[in-house]
């Protein structure tokens, strides 16, 4: 359903994505994470075929990204970061003015109003002015949009940023009804939680693909055990554990410290020192790693290569 | 193109257009505004001019000639001196703009059929005014002359000036043609120089380029109802022209609203390429005044003639679209010029009109900018 080869873009000095080559099977759900900045726009961007790569090559639902442009544009639905559709229209006019573009024909119009609106709830709201609506209804709605054509792969770039949960719950219920019906869902995030439902993780950071897999699989590649610290003192406690050479992967969560010793044994030890440093222990237990955390350790290892 | 996709776009652009009252003040009150105030209050006739006199004679005679002078409508007489330097310091602090010396032998020197000069002095701080107020004076007085002598006066060469075409010499009758051309000028430029820069702006164009929409139907779809807009406002100002202001049109109506639409097809387009450039609704403005609004007020013969300006500006009126078009609208309105006078302005326009479509067509791009 998608496939790059080698893509590159560059932005004057700054490479936006490198050398990246991955594949989505049809019917799949792929999360993209990466930090801001690590060019998930760009790859949104450049797979919707609204930006062209540097070099290297890719397809979308069959059309070449470069050559194929506008015939692979009337098999996706892209969603952009930013709400694309006119706040100065009402919501009905706005599906009106995709369908148009689209050039649905009556009966499919009927049956498309009928299928988003359902799944939407937005129908009590198709003569308010988008521009009026809550974030969530937003986004539904042009999610509603861009699934009017009945697209191959939907491209979505954060389409919950910023979304109160409820709303985010409610989207995501619309994208795995979408995915049981066959669609091919590409999805970048910013919630790990997200990327967690998803069947793929890729992890892009600084343009690079550093992880692509299941998210169970994900968590078995993690070496060494991880912990978590609660204390007052988590600050201190970090830059304490980011200077004990047994210790590796510290990060800081509000009041917690995650951190990944490569044994079990040389906790008791720890325990010791920081209590001797002056930092109170609240907690300290064996956990299961988050995706977060093995994002961080996956970067981390990346930066130390 | 696609029809219904092209149809979308400008359903779309008209529902946004009706919604925006900042597009709808420019698009009808900025137009109406301009031709009233135009039409009334600038006007480069000269009325009432105010006039002061300094009768030393205060004869039969002498009232006469003031009398006489008021009547032309030309002057109004502000007020009588008795003496020379009462007269002057009222020119000082710009009570009035003329002034007139009769001097005490007036009568008599008439009555002993003698020749007699009377004293004019002129504010010429405002050279325009002077100039005018001379012309005008120079008449009346001859005028004047005539009546008291009862005789004609044979000058070797008299010459016998009629005037064509706008028969009263009223500035109004050439300035509202050249206005319609400028209001044209606003709404294909101004207007649509925003229009693509706002999708830009506000995020919507990634989502259009993201669908199988072309962008001929794209460029198209939002000329069209500007192109409407354009064509309401030259009714509006040819009737209001003809009803208000009694402008006389003696041209064909169809001729008119076709080359103008010609003209506004080639206005719309610098518009269209002036918004894909910028990407800003802010930039693209002051594009649009720079290099379209300013040269069709200031090098297009509007306001200020072409020919007493210096050769290289004469030079660069020739690329100055509204040149032509003011050149053909005074033709229609004053002359009744037809087709075969104005073909060559109408070609020009045409071509004008042609280009810039291509242009706007050629540089807009599906893609976002690196």
């Amino acid at each position: 359903m998608l496939e790059t080869f080698d893509l590159l873009k560059k932005f004057d000095a700054l490479t936006a994505i490198e050398n990246l080559s991955f594949k989505i099977e049809k019917g799949e759900m792929v999360g993209l994470v990466g930090p801001d900045g690590a060019g998930k726009t760009t790859l949104m961007r450049i797979l919707s075929a609204i930006m062209a790569p540097t070099s290297g090559t890719g397809t979308v639902a069959g059309f070449d990204i470069v050559k194929e442009a506008e015939k692979l544009k009337a098999k996706i639905g892209y969603m952009p970061q930013r709400f694309g559709l006119y706040e100065d229209l009402t919501v009905q006019e706005n599906l009106d003015f995709f369908s148009e573009v689209y050039q649905l024909s009556k009966d499919t119009k009927k049956e498309k109003y009928e299928e988003v609106f359902r799944f939407s709830q937005l129908e009590p709201f198709k003569n308010f002015l988008a521009g009026n609506l809550s974030g969530g209804m937003k986004q539904k709605l042009a999610l509603s949009c861009v699934l009017l054509h009945t697209p191959e792969i939907l491209l979505l770039d954060e389409p919950t940023r910023g979304v109160d949960p409820i709303s985010r719950r409610d989207f995501w219920s619309i994208l795995f009804e979408q995915q049981k019906r066959g669609m091919t869902i590409f999805i970048s995030t910013s919630y790990m939680d997200e990327a967690e439902r998803c069947q793929k993780v890729a992890f892009l950071d600084q343009g690079r693909l550093i992880a692509y897999e299941p998210p169970l699989q994900l968590k078995q590649r993690m070496k060494g055990v991880l912990f978590e610290l609660v204390s007052e003192k988590s600050r201190e406690a970090r830059s304490f554990l980011e200077k004990d050479e047994e210790v590796m992967n510290v990060s800081l969560f509000g009041e917690k410290v995650h951190f990944t010793l490569k044994d079990e044994k040389i906790l008791e030890g720890l325990k010791v020192k920081l209590l001797n440093a002056g930092i109170e222990i609240l907690s300290l237990n064996k956990i299961e790693p988050s995706l977060e955390d093995i994002f961080i350790s996956l970067k981390q290892a990346g930066e130390e290569d | 193109m696609r029809f219904r996709r092209l149809w979308a776009v400008v359903f779309k652009e008209f529902l946004q257009i009706s919604r925006d009252t900042r597009v709808l003040v420019m698009a009808f009150a900025v137009p109406v505004g301009m031709l009233i105030l135009f039409g009334y209050a600038v006007t480069l006739d000269i009325n009432n001019l105010p006039l002061g006199v300094y009768d030393q004679d205060n004869s039969q005679e002498s009232r006469g000639l003031v009398t006489s002078l008021m009547r032309s409508g030309y002057f109004s007489v502000e007020s009588y001196a008795d003496s020379y330097q009462g007269l002057l310091s009222l020119i000082e602090k710009g009570k009035i703009k003329i002034a007139l010396v009769i001097p005490y032998d007036f009568s008599k020197k008439i009555k002993s059929g003698e020749k007699v000069e009377v004293q004019t002095i002129l504010d010429g701080s405002d050279a325009n005014t002077a100039t005018i107020g001379a012309g005008y004076l120079t008449g009346a007085l001859q005028l004047y002359s005539l009546k008291i002598t009862q005789t004609e006066i044979k000058p070797p060469i008299d010459g016998k000036i009629r005037v064509w075409y706008n028969e009263e010499l009223k500035s109004k009758n050439y300035i509202i043609p050249g206005l319609i051309a400028v209001i044209m000028m606003i709404i294909g430029t101004l207007l649509t120089s925003l229009v693509i820069a706002r999708e830009w702006e506000r995020g919507t164009m990634e989502q259009l380029i993201a669908t199988p929409i072309r962008s001929s139907e794209l460029i198209f779809g939002k000329l069209v109802p500007y192109f409407l807009i354009g064509m309401i406002d030259l009714l509006l100002a040819v009737l209001l022209g003809k009803l208000i202001f009694k402008i006389p049109f003696r041209g064909s109506f169809l001729l008119m609203f076709l080359v103008s639409g010609i003209f506004l097809i080639g206005a719309l387009g610098v518009g269209m390429f002036i918004s894909i450039l910028a990407k800003s609704q802010q930039l693209a403005y002051q594009m649009a005044m720079v290099t379209t609004f300013l040269p069709g007020f200031i090098l297009s013969g509007f306001i200020f003639p072409i020919f007493s300006m210096p050769a290289f500006l004469r030079v660069i009126t020739h690329i100055v679209p509204a040149r032509y078009y003011i050149r053909i609208l005074q033709g229609i309105f004053l002359k009744g010029d037809g087709f075969a006078v104005l073909k060559l302005e109408i070609l020009l326009l045409s071509l004008f009109a042609l280009i810039m479509l291509g242009i706007a067509n050629l540089i807009f791009k599906k893609r976002l900018q690196d």
